[in-house]
């Protein structure tokens, strides 16, 4: 690790210009101290914010969630609430990490977890999200764990969470604080960005930018499945995930929501499979019709063009699932 | 000086804060029980109880852990008497070269809280959670053993969790 | 009343107290008086070449630095892989010998300073500019290199028969080319080391599997006489071939710690194993079979096809599972290696037979369908009468009997021949025959018999978790009829008698024998004091047995305290070994298993999921059911492992491994092993060694693998002839 100052912080009010593009946040640690030991990240000044009084999930509006960005993925995982009405949530939390690590990792910081890239994680190899202009090493090396959808020349990297794809199923947002104090607000589909020709921004989060409080509105009515799809049968990063809220009228699909992990460099909203289900009868040529309709564009790039039609089958058949478990007969 | 209580025992925190809560322990006489694996949360051998729950000691530093009570495999028993996991471990041979095993160990204790607490897991869907082979295989996932002990280690922490259960101890 | 701890008993390890509570002292936790300096390795980070430039200043600057060893500063040592007629665990492993660099990842320095965090930090400050060279990474069939021997011993090549008629004739033919990918042997003790010289004596607190041939490569490497160092290796994370001889860490560590004379400890950072300690290299396996239409084998060829890495001789026997199954009029067995610019590549666990019995009972499976036949009754038809490689007979042979009780227990009868569909799973059954060669290896033991009563056996044996330390404390406690707490084991120290060590599945056998042997003669000694004695004169000394801490003579007994105070008076000791006897070249001999597996294949994914296991096995005299089910266990996760999951993924342009952690290098987790059923047909093999034990700590991986890939085979009707059978691989063929 390279040296940096250490301070801990008592209230977000604390947080001024010293939270800047040299220093970065601490909450769990589950990341950002593996990536340290590495000098991937080399902040100079780590801000401590794992004692900030933000570990708390709160009752909204309209029936939503407020979730503290340090709430830990197990506290959130567990919440009785979140079990009952968001369920594709804490599934697609458990699917993620070990209960060890779900136990210190929180909901901001797992947000803002950094691609599993082998390239990335080789600092002697070239990578553009490490050192911009470097080139990839990854697009004609090893792939298997890359991108299909939304990748550029530059990064062909995935994001790894699995709470975010679930997080962009169900519309959550997330509350932004500037280090002048000022607030806004952000679907999480807009957090991350595709890679494009600045593969080192994963976010569109300014710097010294804190992620505050997670809003989970009201859940859609249906459904609620995640599948991850693992090398491994658990303890591993997906190869892809899905997540799906799926509601049935007379069986036809009267609401759905989409999103797929371990396909792009962020989440996926797969919205052009959405339109395709919306209003259709739930049969599997129509499950079939909308997966190939978001993945018309995918590309593969050698080691990972498996991931097509792995995507393809797993949507297929989470939404068989869901529309099964509707209680709805299927068409 | 900043100190972190280690089964109970204050350590005072090394001043350099790029120091792990692992490399703080292991740099202590008599607490070399809490192994390194792979340093990154990649294997589960550094696993203790930060204030009651299991975490990766590798990826915690030290110096966040000021006022917290760590419980190391050192501080699961009492004294010379050897935690009834610990003795189910021995009994079901829950493992073969031992370096994996004080991550087990703590990894298991924790893991019975948080069944006990009704915390789900990956497999446990929409109910209630139930104590099963399951469950344990699933919930120990997060600890490697290269010896293959794994079936081994689920009929310790089974057995033990049923003794617990009759001694009326489970989830205290 | 039986001893608890009699040969065969499922007694507990001795050192299990220690192990799970934390105490036992693995390399980098011994206790030394002052406090070790940290060293880093800094590694290279190209293939092959030389460095050019080397800056260190900024890493010396750099907090809390204390020296940064490179090839211009460090101590002298004998040039790599000298003397050339020794073998590889002893040759010198110089490291910044030179600038020459021979692998990715080989040691360019060592940044030694006060704490890990900056020794790592300033290790990042050392700038090295290379000069790289043609380098050669990867291996395929093209390899055409004959080595002078196999692993083992073993010929590269053998002929029996004529081949190339036998396959040209027979009714049914196979030619299948089959490949696995490197492997890490990935023990979770990273390779440490602690090194303390004091000018003269050089003490090395290490993690290896042979203690004397580690004094030797410190002796050889570093121009040390070998009677000034000290090896002390008593508790080790596990080594599976890995910690044979010494690596990179210890030789650095030595290095530093004779540089500075203060004490330096180096452990291997997770990533720096998977090139500074050896891995298993990739393999081609080319595999043709002929057989008549009802099944009867009549030709096996196999045509392995390996890496060796640069100036490290070592060729693994991947032919040999195809050399001794099953019965044949024809045999062909080909080895053939390609020298790459790689780190190095070594035995791990059960080299040949590991990866050997993945493609060749993958293989054979193919052929039984190819025949129409159900693939256990395939095998049992084809049993050898006689070793088909070597032409000798077997010291005993019970592979049919292990297949036809397996099935029995797995209830093959309920197999479905084309496999069977439940909702979205696929349920397929998968057999495969398991044998793996036992070897004795030439061991010594001292052992000490006080007048408190209490027992102690030397040897520089090790315990790698095969449980050594609780085999031997029973075979004491079995010969000389005392209880296990009585009895100390003493071992990792090459202060003590010169052992096997740990390996080739020879430790309990090799070194058990040895202590039987020192047993046999303090009972000797021991009787003869008690003939001297005026009150035993008449007693029944043909009857004599050691029971209870007793002299047992009839209805007259004496204890062994009160024999020990007559004949010492403070100790009796007595010398112990053992040795190939003649026996050893007339017989083959091996360990023999039948494994099954039941997985689900997921229809949609082409997830596979091990749903079942079970294993019969006959491995001679079983010294401890409890450790000795455990090894088989292990060797079966292991299996699971190969078939389903690990691959070092080479990537060519830089001779590195990616996936260089355990985020992507997928060992099984705990949720991946499904209820394993292990069973033992106890036979002991009295040609096999003294105590009529076989080794087993390589039997199950030897089989277990092809099981599961032959069940993913019966589930899916797809053959993966590419290790491992991951997901993508089935995808697009799932029916």
């Amino acid at each position: 690790m390279r040296p940096f100052d250490y301070q801990r912080i008592g209230a977000v009010e604390e947080i001024g210009a010293q939270a800047s593009d040299r220093a970065s946040f601490l909450a769990g640690g589950t990341n950002l101290v593996d990536l340290m030991k590495h000098e991937i990240e080399t902040p100079e000044q780590l801000l401590d914010i794992s004692r900030l009084d933000l570990a708390r999930i709160e009752d909204g509006e309209d029936g939503s969630l407020q979730v503290g960005t340090l709430v830990t993925n197990t506290a959130l995982a567990s919440d009785a609430r979140v079990r009952q009405r968001w369920p594709l949530l804490s599934a697609a939390l458990l699917a993620g990490a070990t209960a060890q690590l779900r136990n210190r990792a929180t909901t901001g910081g797992n947000l803002l977890q950094r691609t599993r890239c082998y390239y990335f994680y080789d600092t002697a190899r070239p990578c553009n999200k490490r050192n911009p202009g470097e080139g990839c090493g990854a697009f004609s090396g090893h792939n298997r764990i890359h991108a299909i959808l939304g990748a550029s020349e530059q990064c062909i990297a995935t994001h790894p969470s699995d709470m975010a794809v679930a997080m962009v199923a169900l519309d959550a947002g997330v509350r932004l604080r500037a280090p002048d104090g000022s607030e806004r607000e952000l679907p999480v589909e807009e957090l991350h960005r595709l890679p494009g020709d600045e593969p080192q921004r994963d976010t569109v989060l300014a710097p010294g930018e804190l992620i505050t409080w997670v809003h989970l509105p009201a859940p859609p009515p249906g459904r609620q499945v995640y599948r991850k799809v693992r090398d491994r049968s658990s303890y591993a990063f997906a190869l892809v995930s899905v997540g799906v809220i799926l509601a049935l009228k007379d069986g036809t699909v009267s609401s759905v929501r989409i999103a797929f992990g371990g396909v792009a460099h962020k989440p996926w909203r797969a919205r052009k499979a959405e339109a395709a289900l919306q209003g259709r009868p739930a049969t599997e040529e129509a499950f079939l019709k909308a997966a190939n309709a978001e993945l018309a564009d995918a590309k593969g790039y050698g080691g990972n063009d498996f991931k097509i039609p792995l995507a393809r089958r797993t949507l297929v058949a989470v939404l068989r699932d869901a529309a099964g478990k509707t209680g709805e007969a299927r068409a | 000086m900043a100190a972190v209580s280690v089964n109970g025992q204050d350590v005072t925190l090394n001043a350099d804060p790029r120091t792990t809560l692992l490399d703080t322990l292991r740099e202590q006489p008599g607490l070399t029980g809490t192994k390194k694996g792979c340093d990154h949360g990649q294997c589960g051998a550094c696993t203790v109880l930060l204030d009651g729950r299991r975490v990766n000691a590798c990826l915690v530093l030290a110096v966040q852990c000021e006022g917290c009570e760590v419980t190391t495999i050192e501080g699961l028993g009492q004294g010379e008497q050897l935690h009834p996991l610990q003795q189910a471990f021995i009994r079901h041979d829950g493992f073969q070269c031992g370096y994996c095993t004080p991550g087990q160990v703590c990894s298991a204790y924790a893991m019975l809280e948080e069944v006990a607490n009704g915390e789900p897991s990956d497999v446990t869907g929409d109910g209630e959670v139930r104590l099963c082979p399951a469950e344990v295989r699933e919930r120990m996932s997060g600890n490697l053993c290269r010896c293959g002990a794994y079936a081994n280690i689920v009929d310790a922490i089974l057995d033990s969790a049923g003794e617990l259960g009759q001694r009326g101890e489970a989830g205290q | 009343m039986m001893n608890p701890a009699a040969i065969g008993q499922p007694f507990d390890r001795v050192d299990g107290p220690l192990k799970v509570s934390g105490a036992a002292t693995y390399a980098a936790e011994h206790p030394l008086d002052h406090q070790p300096l940290v060293g880093w390795i800094v590694e290279a980070t190209i293939p092959a070449g030389r460095i050019k430039a080397l800056e260190t200043s900024a890493a010396e600057a750099s907090a809390g630095v204390v020296a940064v060893l490179t090839h211009r500063n460090s101590p002298s040592q004998v040039p790599f892989g000298e003397p050339d007629d020794e073998g590889r665990f002893t040759q010198s492993r110089a490291m910044l010998g030179s600038d020459h660099i021979r692998y990715h990842g080989f040691p360019v320095a060592l940044v030694i300073a006060d704490t890990l965090a900056n020794a790592r930090h300033a290790a990042g400050l050392v700038e090295v500019t290379c000069e790289p060279a043609d380098a050669v990474t990867a291996a395929g069939e093209e390899a055409d290199e004959k080595p002078d021997e196999l692993d083992g011993g073993l010929e590269a090549d053998i002929t029996r028969g004529d081949f190339e008629q036998a396959y040209s004739s027979a009714e049914v033919t196979l030619d299948v080319t089959y490949s696995t990918p490197n492997q890490a042997a990935a023990a979770m003790e990273p390779h440490a080391t602690m090194a303390v010289y004091d000018g003269n004596e050089l003490w090395v607190y290490t993690s290896v599997q042979l203690i004397g041939p580690a004094v030797q490569v410190l002796a050889n490497t570093l121009k040390l006489n070998p009677d000034r160092i000290r090896v002390l290796s008593p508790y080790i994370g596990g080594g599976f071939g890995s910690k044979l001889g010494l690596h990179n860490e210890a030789i650095l560590a030595c290095l530093g710690a004779m540089y500075l004379e203060r004490p330096v400890k180096v452990v291997q950072h997770r990533r720096q194993v998977f090139h500074n300690a050896p891995h298993r290299g990739n393999s081609v396996q080319r595999i043709r079979l002929g057989a008549s239409r009802d099944g009867k084998l009549q030709a096996i060829s196999h045509e392995s096809f390996m890496p060796t890495a640069r100036g490290y001789a070592f060729a693994e026997p991947s032919g040999a599972p195809a050399r001794t199954t099953y019965r044949t009029d024809a045999l062909v067995s080909r080895h053939r290696v390609k020298t790459v610019d790689m780190s190095l590549i070594d035995s791990c666990r059960a080299p040949g037979h590991a990866i050997g019995s993945l493609a060749f009972e993958s293989a054979i499976d193919e052929m039984a369908y190819r025949c129409g036949q159900d693939p256990v009754e395939f095998r049992l038809a084809n049993m050898p009468e006689k070793d088909p490689g070597s032409g000798k007979p077997f010291s005993s042979h019970d592979l049919a009997e292990c297949l036809r009780e397996g099935a029995a227990r797995f209830g093959w009868g309920k197999r479905q021949p084309q496999g069977e569909v439940r909702g979205r799973q696929l349920v397929g059954y998968g057999v495969a025959s398991t044998i793996r060669m036992n070897i004795l290896v030439k061991s010594k033991t001292r052992i000490r018999l006080s007048a408190d009563g209490t027992l102690t056996a030397w040897a520089n044996m090790t315990d790698i978790g095969t449980g050594t330390y609780t085999i031997l404390t029973q075979v004491a406690a079995d010969l000389l009829g005392l209880p296990a707490e009585r009895i100390e084991i003493e071992l990792g120290d090459s202060a003590y008698p010169a052992s096997c060590g740990s390996g080739g599945s020879f430790g309990a056998g090799s070194s058990g024998s040895a202590l039987r042997d020192a047993c046999l003669r303090l009972r000797e000694k021991l009787v003869e004091i008690a003939r001297k004695q005026e009150s035993l004169k008449d007693a029944d000394f043909d009857g004599a047995l050691f029971e209870g801490g007793k002299l047992v003579l009839g209805s007259k007994q004496v204890s062994l305290t009160e024999l020990v105070r007559q004949g010492g008076p403070d100790y009796l000791e007595a010398d112990g070994k053992v040795a190939p006897g003649e026996d050893r070249g007339k017989y083959s001999q091996h360990s023999y298993g039948a494994q099954f597996a039941e997985v689900h294949v997921d229809r949609d994914t082409g997830e596979v999921r091990v749903q079942r296991l079970l294993g019969v096995f006959s491995a001679g005299r079983i010294l401890n059911r409890k450790t000795a089910r455990s090894q088989l266990l292990g060797g079966m996760v292991w299996g699971v492992s190969y078939a389903l999951l690990e691959e070092l993924m080479l990537d060519e342009r830089y001779g590195a491994f990616m996936n260089r952690d355990f985020a992507e290098y997928h060992l099984a987790v705990n949720r991946d092993i499904p209820e394993v059923e292990i069973h033992f047909r106890e036979q002991p093999d009295m040609r096999s060694n003294p105590l009529g034990s076989k080794g087993i700590g390589e039997l199950s991986i030897s089989g277990a693998g092809a099981a599961v890939a032959n069940a993913v085979y019966h589930a899916t009707g797809v053959r993966v002839r590419d290790f491992p059978i991951t997901l993508d691989k089935l995808l697009e063929q799932l029916p």
